[in-house]
């Protein structure tokens, strides 16, 4: 029996985690971040999860003991934000590298200087590369949802990778919304206990993390880059099984309104639910106008963007995180790159918006809209990039 | 219908619980909400908002509150120094918490297109309470100027979320203020 509780996006993510029957977690606060830890910690200390809370003196460290509490088998989560994620970055990689299906909470903040503690997405996408699988919740539902995915993804031995569950600074991590929650003993069913393939056991000593030169680092990499492929088959599987047991429908992407949408919104997280509201009522004024939001950005949907974009001419695509002097930021550039593999000819312009926490709202996302309609009537891009929001 | 709520109070006065109260209450009775501080560091004593969205429809908006519908006053001292009164929607609603009547404290603020509900939160929250700590009463005066949440629900959730006597004592300071609160 689904429950409704009341939670906030650090609440919905530590009670998934809780279901989760998690063995291990290290962590070290961060705002906007560290109500989730604070919570689990509660968790543990009332015995309401048996798991080893480790208290940790940094994110390197957080990350760091959770990279050995994975190779030991057990189930391990943390979380973070942005300087902690920055200060775990090092070991981001060797999470990835080392095959710990390690999932991760990150509540998206801004990253200094100057300092700044509201949300952005310069945090996860300054670790873009690190080998993750990265996925973007709108709200706290489908932050709940996909923790309980995201280890089930993690765990399987056709991906052996870790996963960020990723929620915007305070526009999720603080507000408190409803969430329909599964029973223990659905999650219990859903999510087994992690069946590790290898372990590392004082008693069968193995090396792992040995040097590897050139004769071999590269076949190793390759290995990571097929366990994201595989990832892909593996994600879609796990939503289905998802979605047979909660009713929830998950997949690479959602689309709404792109039936017959002329122009579209493509962004990640919380600033998606915003863009449906507005393209609602514009599709009230007879506008053809709709929303894609990537849930997973790595690995990066490109036929499910495909498929969703069907005869879109217009595509503003909405980045939350600079990539200072590049033509495109992180995500247009990943759409753009889509578009010419499959010979799409769209228009598209970039908008760079919300730094450091600054509100998006419905009017910004309305001119956003407008000017993509006016490109679909005029076939003329005036900005390729757009700077929303602020005082130049 | 989106109802958006704007609540003003001092950081440590509850406003993030009352806000997160009335959501609660509201899900209960089957509606969408979402309840969310102001985004930022706390401060004990500094001037505070929190907010409140409550629908009949799914809430898939994420942006901050801009023009709130209705504004609650906690701590009648902000009044002067913040501007209670900004964005409120034309024939919005305030509820103030105020020894004096709705006429006197709508003409102070200079309000015409807006009802105005006044409420002793202190006077109730001593007598029951014992403790000048009076969020919870205007809880019950936002109850009687708008039916946002059923009091029903309204006292299951104050009950589960401050259980025993203390969550007994809020209850009846809710219907307390539920009865006293008049509006013009």
């Amino acid at each position: 029996m689904a429950r409704l509780m009341g939670l906030t996006g650090n609440e919905a993510i530590a009670y998934a985690v809780k279901q989760c029957n998690v063995d291990v977690v290290a962590a070290y606060p961060i705002t906007p971040q560290t109500i989730m830890v604070e919570v689990i910690s509660e968790y543990v200390y009332n015995g309401e999860i048996n798991a080893e809370f480790v208290c940790v003196e940094s994110e390197h460290s957080a990350m760091s003991a959770c990279v050995g509490a994975s190779l030991t088998g057990a189930r391990v989560f943390t979380a973070t934000a942005s300087q902690g994620l920055a200060l775990m970055h090092e070991m981001l990689y060797i999470a990835s590298g080392l095959r710990c299906p390690i999932v991760m909470g990150v509540a998206n903040r801004a990253l200094s200087a100057p300092l700044n503690i509201h949300g952005d997405h310069s945090d996860m996408m300054g670790s873009r590369d690190c080998g993750w699988i990265q996925i973007y919740a709108e709200n706290a539902q489908e932050a709940y949802d996909w923790v309980i995915q995201a280890f089930k993804i993690a765990e399987d031995p056709r991906v052996l990778l870790p996963v960020s569950v990723n929620i915007d600074g305070f526009i999720l991590s603080h507000s408190m919304e409803g969430v329909n929650v599964l029973d223990d003993d659905e999650v219990s069913r859903f999510l087994p206990p992690r069946r590790p393939l290898i372990t590392i056991d004082p008693a069968k000593p193995i090396t792992v993390g040995a040097l590897c030169l050139p004769d071999y680092y590269f076949e190793i990499k390759f290995q990571q880059i097929q366990a994201l492929r595989e990832a892909y088959n593996v994600i879609r599987e796990v939503n289905k099984e998802y979605e047979s047991l909660s009713g929830r429908k998950y997949g690479f992407i959602e689309s709404y309104a792109m039936e017959d949408a002329e122009a579209a919104i493509v962004c990640l997280g919380s600033t998606a639910g915003t863009a449906k509201a507005v393209a609602r009522e514009l599709r009230k004024e007879g506008k053809r106008v709709g929303v894609v939001k990537p849930w997973v950005y790595r690995p990066f949907p490109e036929d499910d963007l495909i498929r969703a974009l069907g005869d879109v001419k217009v595509l503003a695509v909405l980045d939350r995180a600079c990539s200072f002097g590049a033509p495109f930021n992180a995500l247009c550039s990943d759409v753009v790159a889509t578009l010419y593999r499959n010979g799409k000819d769209i228009k598209i312009f970039n908008c760079l918006y919300g730094l450091g926490g600054r509100d998006i709202t419905p009017s910004d996302l309305r001119v956003i809209f407008n000017e993509a309609l006016e490109i679909a009537e005029t076939g003329k891009v005036k900005e390729h990039m757009k700077f929303v929001g602020v005082r130049e | 219908m989106l109802i958006e709520v704007r609540w003003h109070g001092r950081g440590g006065q509850g406003i993030v619980t009352v806000s997160r109260l009335l959501a609660y209450a509201a899900l209960m009775d089957g509606k969408y909400v979402q309840a969310f501080p102001e985004f930022g560091p706390e401060r004990r004593g500094a001037p505070v908002t929190g907010y409140t969205r409550i629908s009949d429809e799914p809430i898939v908006i994420h942006s901050q509150i801009y023009n709130p519908h209705i504004v609650v006053v906690v701590d009648p001292t902000l009044i002067g120094s913040v501007d209670v009164t900004k964005g409120l929607v034309p024939g919005g609603l305030m509820i103030i918490h105020s020894e004096r009547s709705p006429e006197e404290v709508k003409k102070s603020l200079g309000v015409t297109d807006a009802k105005v509900y006044t409420v002793n939160a202190m006077r109730i929250a001593l007598d029951i309470l014992g403790r000048p700590i009076y969020n919870t009463a205007m809880l019950g005066a936002l109850l009687k100027a708008a039916p946002l949440a059923s009091m029903d629900s309204m006292a299951k959730v104050i009950l589960e979320r401050f259980p025993g006597a203390i969550g007994e004592k809020n209850v009846a300071v809710i219907k307390r203020a539920y009865e006293e609160a008049v509006g013009v």
